[in-house]
């Protein structure tokens, strides 16, 4: 899905998302309480100081297939101004779920900043 | 499916209007944060696709929207689907039904347990067999099977043999299909009774009280499926049998093609025959076939060399007394092997099997045929569809979904009409062995869809749908976009190579058209040919009547009085013209034959047919003698021996003259030595065995020198019906005594049903290519009509320049005769190439006949220019005004 995003590639800043860091970020983003699409695009968006644009041929994508492997429930909800909204909720699988991928991120990020915090004397 | 598409495009646009409001709340104005929300959330179809992919049931729904698609293409184009469907059903139908028939007598397993173990023990060669053949396939005496029975140990062994079991008291015989089966048959078959108990070992002992078996098709017929059928009796031969049980309902006897109605033990033979010893003690009547299943511990091997170590004791042991010497040698060294069985023995497979591949593959070709002219359709419904395609194309369509979709329609197309063609098969395939079947042989061939018809059917569905799909499918999605838009200009867009795809089909049809119209003339001939053959004797109004007295039970010297009152009573019936014994009736498929040689030189031995005949014999025939004189009353049995011969047989002896007073000696026989005969008279040759048979050499004992038996055949020639004819001699034998048995046989309808190879290849080839040429003039007159459209600009061009009628005519003529060429040199190879697989199957007309294919090409060539005219004239009418503007 990521390939879309590239393609249609419109802000300089924005950042390509890994493969199933969109994913993370979702969950994430339902930790804090039930939200629809529109909700957590806004949240992931905002929460990063709008570094992370969320696509909405990913972010659809992301959440039928979190909703798929039961990580995450949907219902039909009124929203404030009365509109038919989509709403998601973290299940307990997803809670599971969100942990373990936290753990693994935060492995990964150790890693990297690992890798890229050594001198760079090898350049010169 | 529905409802969530719907909930997805709710939530979307949930998504949508979310965006749209929080802008205007920030202060943009409506205009502008429609837009900025539109473009920032994307292709809105797109995302759709992207997330219906997740649910992951994107083929299945593909292929729901492509046939639905493909359903509504057919509703708008009723004619292009009807006319496929229709084509697809008889192409697959034909096929399927002609696989069917061979699956049955060729490939199928008989209905029994394990038939893969079942083998056939027989004798590798008949070269030693003297005396009286009962079945065209291997078989032995009683004394041999007697013998291999005792000897060998590494088979469950069974003899059995068919048979005709008269069920009538008397007067006109009711007969039924019989089964002498030896005591292990239903055992060794494993078989269960439908009723009652089947034959045992204790049921075949010589002088046993004979218990019959019923077939389970004769008990539904001829006693409703009574249940209390068993213990009852039935009248066989004039003798009361007890029924001991029912066998299964699909067991319908070794034979592919044949049924039984009763089966009796071997040991009934001799009880039922009339000199109560039968066929038993004769080791000369060869009628025997044994089949068996290898014991436990044994393989097939060790069986075959076991045959071979016990084989020479066997025929040491059962030599008969008497055998003619010359032939001693050869029995001794006959041999017993083993073989598979479990298909059975078949008349109907050795006589049809290479006809029937033969019409699947011209079967096969036609489907060809029409294949391409699918394919053909199919292309001109892409070029009329190229703008659709490329607009789909242009869209974002990927070119393998566009593929996929347009051979769903193939697939549907064929689908359908692979539904229609199996259950016409059936049909088909009854109405073939049907027109198999003749006065004297019903076929009993139950046709199975079974597993392998049905995957024949399948994979030649699949084959057809790639076949005629997708080339047109890819060729199609071959252009591409922004060519087809650009170019506004009708017809432009369609290459050259489309052009050439559809001209090569073309060809294809001509070619395959040309080799099965030589065919189905080649048949044709063989057929008339046959029918043209002149038998040497009037065949019209001919009836042979069997005449057996044997239950009066006559000494011999009462005998030949009785049977002559019966001649004499026969003669006497009004708008009989005359009657003559006669032993082997002539085209009947029986025969004797025999060694002779001149007195007094050996070694100038030759072959012969023989037969009996009574005096007046030739004239009622119509077969004119040429030298010397007919049998007469001079012809007693115990005056000189004398014969009549025919011109093939006088030729040996130095002509007609020359021939009449030699004397001819007769080999020794089993049963009688070796005599010597004075040749009386020389009649013209006539055909003895077969229409297709060249002269034979033919020998004519009196019928008044020979013993006399019970059992007669009198050859009757009336003026009256046949029915009326059989029906005045039943009532006159009547009279004289009630106990006469009688059967006919009408000589006409036997004559014909021996030619049903012929007529069947004939008619089946014949209705295969005039298919084939109809389709080529359906395909040729598609191409050509295109291809005037799509010249009509250059036509229109040729016309304001001055061209008249005739060179435009001219003009679209030659690509006709262009293709025409080409075809016909490929046809003419494949034509050749054919014929030559035929040749066994042809009479008096060479497999490369020149004549017939150049007369295949003429018709073929007609076919072509006709289906070119009407489109050609078409394209003069042209108005060149009218052309150039359209541009």
């Amino acid at each position: 899905m990521s390939t879309y995003m590239a393609k249609r590639e419109r802000y300089q800043n924005r950042i390509e998302l890994l493969q199933g860091t969109l994913d993370l970020l979702v969950l994430q983003t339902l930790q804090w309480g039930p939200q629809h699409g529109y909700g957590i695009a806004q949240a992931i968006q905002a929460g990063s100081s709008d570094v992370l644009q969320v696509d909405t041929g990913s972010l659809y994508p992301a959440l039928h297939r979190l909703e798929k492997q039961k990580w995450i429930s949907a219902t039909w909800k009124l929203s404030a101004n009365k509109q038919r909204t989509r709403v998601y909720r973290l299940t307990a699988a997803g809670r599971r779920q969100l942990a373990s991928e936290r753990s693994r991120w935060q492995t990964l990020v150790d890693a990297m900043a690992g890798i890229l915090a050594r001198p760079q004397e090898s350049q010169s | 499916m529905k409802k969530r598409d719907a909930e997805l495009r709710d939530e979307l646009k949930s998504h949508l209007d979310m965006a749209i409001t929080d802008r205007i709340a920030r202060g943009e104005s409506p205009e502008e944060a429609v837009a900025a929300a539109r473009r920032q959330f994307g292709n809105l179809s797109q995302i759709q696709e992207a997330t219906r992919d997740v649910w992951g049931r994107r083929w299945l729904e593909h292929l729901a929207q492509d046939v639905r698609y493909a359903l509504r293409t057919f509703r708008r184009n009723r004619a292009f689907a009807l006319v496929a469907i229709l084509s697809l059903t008889l192409g697959i139908g034909a096929n399927t039904a002609l696989f069917e028939v061979v699956d049955a007598v060729r490939l199928r397993s008989l209905p029994i347990a394990d038939p893969g173990g079942l083998l056939e023990v027989r004798l590798a060669s008949m070269d030693g067999a003297r005396g009286a053949f009962h079945t065209p396939h291997e078989s032995v005496t009683q004394p041999i099977w007697r013998e291999l029975q005792a000897r060998q140990q590494a088979f469950t062994l069974f003899a059995w043999s068919r048979a005709s079991f008269n069920l009538a008291e008397g007067g006109e015989a009711r007969p039924a299909d019989g089964l002498w089966v030896s005591g292990e048959f239903f055992n060794a078959l494993g078989l269960r009774p439908a009723r009652g108990r089947l034959l045992s070992p204790e049921d075949d002992r010589t002088g046993c009280a004979p218990r019959a078996v019923l077939g389970y098709g004769f008990w539904q017929r001829h006693y409703g499926g009574d249940t209390s059928i068993v213990g009852r009796t039935i009248n066989i031969r004039n003798r009361p049998i007890e029924i001991a049980g029912v066998a299964p309902p699909d067991f319908h006897g070794l034979e592919v093609g044949r049924t039984f109605d009763i089966a009796l033990p071997l040991c009934a033979e001799a009880v039922l025959s009339v000199n109560g010893k039968g066929r038993s003690e004769a080791g000369t009547t060869w009628w025997l076939m044994t089949f068996g299943r290898l014991k436990p511990g044994w393989t097939l091997d060790r069986a075959t060399a076991h045959l071979a170590a016990i084989s020479p004791e066997i025929f040491r042991t059962s030599l008969p007394a008497g055998y003619p010497a010359i032939s001693v040698e050869k029995y001794l060294a006959m041999k017993f092997i083993a073989e598979p069985g479990g298909q059975g023995l078949s008349q109907l497979r050795e006589a049809y099997e290479t006809p029937l591949w033969l019409l699947l593959g011209i079967a096969g070709l036609v489907l060809v045929i029409a294949c391409a002219n699918l394919a053909n359709l199919l292309l001109a419904r892409a070029t009329a569809r190229e703008r659709e395609i490329s607009v789909r194309l242009g869209l974002g369509a990927s070119r393998g979904r566009v593929i996929r979709q347009l051979l769903t329609e193939s697939l549907l197309l064929v689908t359908i009409g692979t539904i229609c063609a199996v259950f016409l098969a059936g049909a088909m395939g009854r109405w073939l062995v049907a027109a198999l079947e003749t006065s004297n042989r019903t076929i009993t061939l139950p046709l199975i869809i079974n597993w392998r018809v049905l995957g024949f059917a399948v994979l030649l569905a699949v084959a057809t749908c790639l076949l005629f799909g997708l080339a047109p499918a890819i060729r199609a999605t071959g252009v591409s976009a922004a060519s087809v838009l650009r170019v506004t200009t009708r017809g432009a867009s369609a290459g050259r190579e489309s052009v050439a795809l559809r001209r090569g089909l073309v060809v294809v049809q001509i070619a395959l058209s040309v080799a099965l119209l030589f065919g189905s003339l080649l048949f044709t001939r063989t057929l008339r040919n046959v029918l043209s053959v002149d038998p040497g004797f009037r065949a019209e109004g001919l009836v042979v009547a069997e005449i057996d007295s044997a239950r009066m039970r006559l000494e011999s010297d009462r005998l030949v009085a009785h049977n002559d009152l019966i001649s004499e009573r026969v003669r006497s019936i009004p708008g009989v013209q005359g009657a003559a014994t006669v032993a082997v009736v002539p085209i009947s498929g029986n025969t004797g034959g025999n060694d002779v040689w001149p007195e007094t030189n050996t070694s100038a031995r030759f072959n012969t047919y023989v037969n009996f005949v009574g005096a007046g014999y030739f004239r009622m025939l119509g077969i004119p003698l040429i030298a010397g004189r007919d049998f007469d009353a001079r012809d007693k049995p115990d005056s000189v021996a004398v014969v009549i011969v025919n011109e093939a047989f006088a030729a040996k002896l130095g002509g007609a003259s020359a021939a009449i007073g030699q004397r001819i000696t007769r080999e020794q026989t089993p049963r009688n030595p070796a005599k010597t005969y004075e040749v009386v008279g020389v009649v013209k040759n006539s055909t003895y065995l077969a229409l297709k048979d060249d002269p034979y050499p033919t020998m004519n004992y009196a019928g008044t020198q020979d013993q006399p038996y019970p059992d007669m055949q009198l050859m009757v020639r009336s003026s009256l019906p046949p029915t009326a004819t059989t029906s005045a001699i039943t009532a006159a034998l009547a009279n004289i005594d009630s106990r006469i048995n009688v059967d006919y046989t009408i000589v006409p309808t036997m004559i014909r049903d021996t030619l049903v190879q012929e007529r069947v290849l004939a008619a089946l080839s014949a209705g295969f290519g005039a298919l084939a040429a109809v389709l080529t003039m359906v395909g040729l007159y598609g191409l050509v009509a295109y291809s005037v459209t799509r010249r009509s600009t250059e036509i229109g061009v040729r016309m304001a320049l001055g061209a008249r009628g005739s060179d435009i005519l001219r003009l679209i003529l030659r690509e006709t005769a262009f293709l025409l060429a080409i075809g016909v040199g490929v046809g003419v190879g494949l034509a050749i190439a054919g014929g030559h697989t035929a040749s066994s199957l042809l009479f008096r007309v060479r497999p490369y006949d020149p004549i017939t294919l150049l007369a295949s090409i003429a018709l073929l060539a007609a076919v072509a220019f006709g289906a070119s005219y009407l489109p050609a004239r078409r394209a003069t009418r042209i108005e060149p005004v009218v052309a150039l503007r359209t541009d």
